[in-house]
């Protein structure tokens, strides 16, 4: 498939989409005419797309500095009467949280949705919060979807439910959801309208005390209107059968419920919720009247089991619930078929065949994601640790940030020692170089950098604090999939966009010893960090160098090739213990070796050998390959 | 009901998802209901991938333990991770070159012995077919094409749900042109060598 096709679509065709993919699909088909992100797994492919189509289907999109602004940015188009949409992963919403909190009461015009793509078992996360208590927290209604054609479905309903209780909606995915793909039967896409106007209200707008608590009156009342909608809404479906049995499910977790009992033809009545906030109580308890006892299965926390019991306790109700909170069900990580029909098994308290789950004779070794060959964040890492030995330091904090480069976790890098969210390596340092006398380094990436790094910056210098913040700018957003930044070129449609300079941040920020390197240059570098780290202030090195994914070729050319020779090689293992390229492997014999199909030439090895063993070489040098 | 449970194994830039995308586009054509469960980000960097794939009516990607009808291997050690997926009636397709861990000296198990490997398989599977995809790969024209040279060994599997003409032709509507004729060729190597070792 064309991703073209998701805008050049007909009604009724039928594509094979991502879940991803289907919310774009559902944008368009919504008519939405203002689209904003920052980029996060498991949400990033929407923005991926977005950013191809946005300007022919005639929508503005933006990738903006972070969810918070991307939220407003969203929040005022929607008060200009437009449709607008917001999506980001669930800790992107900790960042939009504080302008969230307060959409619900100032309400909306045109229609808001705010995607949050949540990641039960961190599969690229920090953490696997459950967003669904954010619908709670800022009382916004919340829709759960479970596949790409309910994603895009969702989305349409979710325009049509915000503007009629212009209020914005909550449309939650998990990982399993945003990255599965499936059958997805287009609608008609909408008319865009372009630009709207915005009539002041200030009343309506601007929640200071006065107004706020008006607007928190007005926001229950809606709220609860908004219930008889979700206890009546066919979005809460039941799945009918014999007997007294009955299972509770929202999201991906449904999936897994009606294949496993549809899979082993299990006698139960199912309830999918799908309106699930506000709480479709009166619906929930018809469904319990029927049923003797009830499994809960939801993924991350105990949500609606808990909305269930209070529910009985207060209709005194005697049912049995299982879920979570009685350990039926585990209380972490994503559920999967099997995890599934073994908490129905319990329920039942029935003993279930053993699956004869295999333990192989040999220890399977782990397959850890690492930094691709050639990547500069590993030189950075390598001069820093190199810098410090020389200077006798042994005793380094490495704060570190979210990005490619927190894979420094890894030994032998091991320069990843705290970390908490977007932009914390820089605030952390400041707490470090208060509370110990110890040595701290940070790293934090450009597109992190601008998303949340320039206030901690300007609280370390004002507050005096003494570390070295070492700026990885790769010039994308790489471990996302390269998405453009504020300090680049280009916007988010791929327009021609003002390049926001970092050095003149930094510089702005009050910092006096700032210093640009190219990681690559490894002797230069060094120097460089050697001088930061005897600095009495806050000292900052931009460490500058393209991703070598984004850049696609290699630093010295095709015509290079990097040789280790055998006769100079004393086996020191400095390459492969402590620089450790993907490219660079010891053979069974002992003699290690170059993988030149993985090496990109950064040369950095070559200046690293301490036996000068290994060379840059000219192809028609070699002559024929080994 | 009918199933057809695949479940496809590597390492990330292997060309996983754009296999798993051109089987589920295929099964589309054929009105033969799919769903994909594929997992991004952190696995891009040389870390494992998988996709789990069901065909037939089904809610859910994810594959319940040993119900894999087709283990779809790209590299023998992730052969080996998947292990549980399989049963005395599946197949398993494994491409023989390692891909080391980048730490793999640094590691608590060496990498195992392609023997062991596939003797383990070979006990818990109906038939292995066991394949240098890379070499066939890079014979075909270009190392990137190792995705189609697996792609033909899983179409000549016995009870494989899918015509290999829609297979070609969901190939055609996915891969850039200019790639088109080695990663055919590619594509008819792996299901040749297949077919040939089925028997």
């Amino acid at each position: 498939m064309n991703i073209k096709e998701i805008l050049t679509g007909q009604k009724m065709d039928k594509l094979f989409l991502m879940g991803n993919e289907a919310a774009v699909r559902g944008a368009l088909e919504a008519g939405v005419a203002v689209a904003s992100t920052y980029p996060g797994t498991p949400s990033s492919e929407i923005g991926d797309v977005l950013s191809v189509l946005a300007q022919e289907a005639g929508m503005y999109f933006e990738f903006s500095i972070n969810e918070k602004v991307a939220l407003e940015v969203a929040a005022a188009a929607a008060a200009s009467g437009l449709r607008s949409f917001t999506f980001m992963k669930h800790v992107g919403v900790n960042v939009a949280s504080d302008s969230l909190m307060s959409v619900a009461y100032t309400s909306v015009r045109g229609g808001m949705v705010i995607l949050t793509a949540d990641d039960p078992s961190m599969f690229s996360s920090q953490n696997e919060q459950d967003n669904r208590h954010y619908a709670r927290l800022a009382n916004i209604p919340l829709l759960e979807a479970s596949n790409p054609q309910e994603v895009k479905d969702l989305m349409k309903y979710a325009y049509e439910l915000s503007e009629e209780f212009q209020i914005p909606v909550i449309l939650r995915t998990t990982t399993r959801v945003s990255h599965m793909r499936g059958i997805v039967e287009l609608g008609p896409l909408a008319e865009i309208r372009k630009k709207g106007h915005f009539d002041k209200d200030p009343k309506r707008f601007v929640p200071v005390p006065a107004t706020a608590r008006i607007m928190h009156k007005n926001l229950v009342e809606k709220m609860n209107k908004l219930m008889v909608l979700s206890n009546n809404s066919s979005l809460n479906q039941v799945f009918d059968h014999e007997g007294r049995i009955g299972i509770i499910t929202s999201g991906s977790a449904f999936n897994y419920v009606m294949d496993v009992v549809e899979e082993n033809e299990l006698p139960v009545n199912v309830l999918k919720l799908t309106f699930t906030y506000p709480f479709p109580e009166k619906k929930v308890l018809e469904f319990l009247e029927e049923m003797d006892r009830v499994l809960v299965v939801e993924e991350v926390d105990p949500i609606m089991e808990k909305e269930i019991l209070a529910i009985i306790g207060k209709h005194g109700l005697k049912k049995r619930v299982y879920g979570k909170l009685d350990g039926t069900l585990p209380m972490i990580y994503e559920f999967n078929p099997d995890i599934v029909l073994e908490g129905f098994g319990r329920m039942m308290d029935v003993q279930l065949p053993d699956k004869g789950t295999f333990q192989t004779p040999v220890g399977i070794p782990n397959r850890p994601p690492t930094l691709c060959p050639g990547c500069p964040h590993r030189a950075a890492y390598f001069e820093v640790k190199r810098a410090a030995a020389n200077l006798g330091i042994d005793d380094v904090i490495f704060p570190t940030d979210i990005g490619c480069y927190t894979l420094g976790i890894e030994s032998p890098y091991e320069v990843a020692d705290y970390l908490l969210s977007m932009g914390s390596s820089i605030g952390t340092s400041c707490g470090f170089s208060k509370a110990t006398d110890q040595t701290v380094v940070s790293f934090i990436g450009d597109s992190t950098f601008f998303h949340a790094g320039i206030p901690p910056l300007i609280n370390a210098v004002h507050n005096k604090n003494r570390f070295v913040l070492v700026i990885l700018d790769n010039r994308t957003t790489a471990m996302t999939g390269g998405q453009p930044h504020s300090g680049l070129p280009r916007d988010g449609m791929g327009l021609e966009a003002p390049e926001i300079s970092i050095p003149e941040i930094v510089k702005a920020c009050g910092v006096k010893f700032m210093e640009t390197i190219n990681p690559l240059n490894v002797k230069k570098s060094q120097e460089i960090f050697e001088k930061a780290l005897q600095f009495n202030e806050v000292a900052v090195v931009i460490s500058q160098y393209p991703c070598m994914l984004i850049k696609g070729r290699d630093v010295k050319g095709k015509n290079v090739i990097i040789q280790v020779q055998d006769d100079k090689c004393t086996n020191c293992d400095t390459c492969v213990m402590e620089l450790t390229c993907p490219a660079i492997y010891t053979q069974d014999d002992g003699k290690i070796r170059i993988d030149p199909l993985m090496c990109r030439k950064c040369n950095v090895c070559v200046q690293t050998c301490p036996e000068k063993a290994i060379r840059a070489k000219r192809v028609d040098e070699v002559g024929e390959e080994e | 009901m009918y199933h057809y449970n695949i479940y496809i194994s590597g390492v990330g830039g292997q060309g996983i998802i754009k296999t798993s995308v051109i089987i589920g586009e295929s099964a589309m054509k054929e009105d033969l209901p799919v769903v994909v469960g594929e997992i991004h980000g952190m696995s891009q960097r040389g870390g494992v991938v998988s996709t789990q794939m069901k065909l037939g009516e089904s809610y859910s990607p994810l594959i319940e333990e040993g119900k894999a009808n087709l283990l779809l291997a790209f590299e023998p050690l992730e052969a080996l991770r998947a292990i549980n997926m399989i049963n005395p009636d599946s197949y398993v397709v494994m491409n023989t070159a390692p891909i080391y861990p980048f730490n793999i000296r640094q590691s608590e198990h060496p990498y195992p012995e392609l023997s062991i490997i596939m003797d383990e398989l070979k006990s818990r599977a109906k038939k292995v077919i066991a394949m240098d995809a890379e070499e066939m790969a890079k014979k075909a024209g270009h190392i990137l094409s190792l995705n189609m040279v697996m792609l033909g060994g899983a179409v000549a599997v016995p009870g494989f749900p899918l015509d290999k003409k829609i297979i070609i032709k969901s190939m055609e509507d996915n891969l850039p042109e200019k790639s088109i004729p080695i990663n055919m060729k590619a594509f008819e190597e792996g299901f040749s060598f297949c077919s040939a070792h089925i028997k």
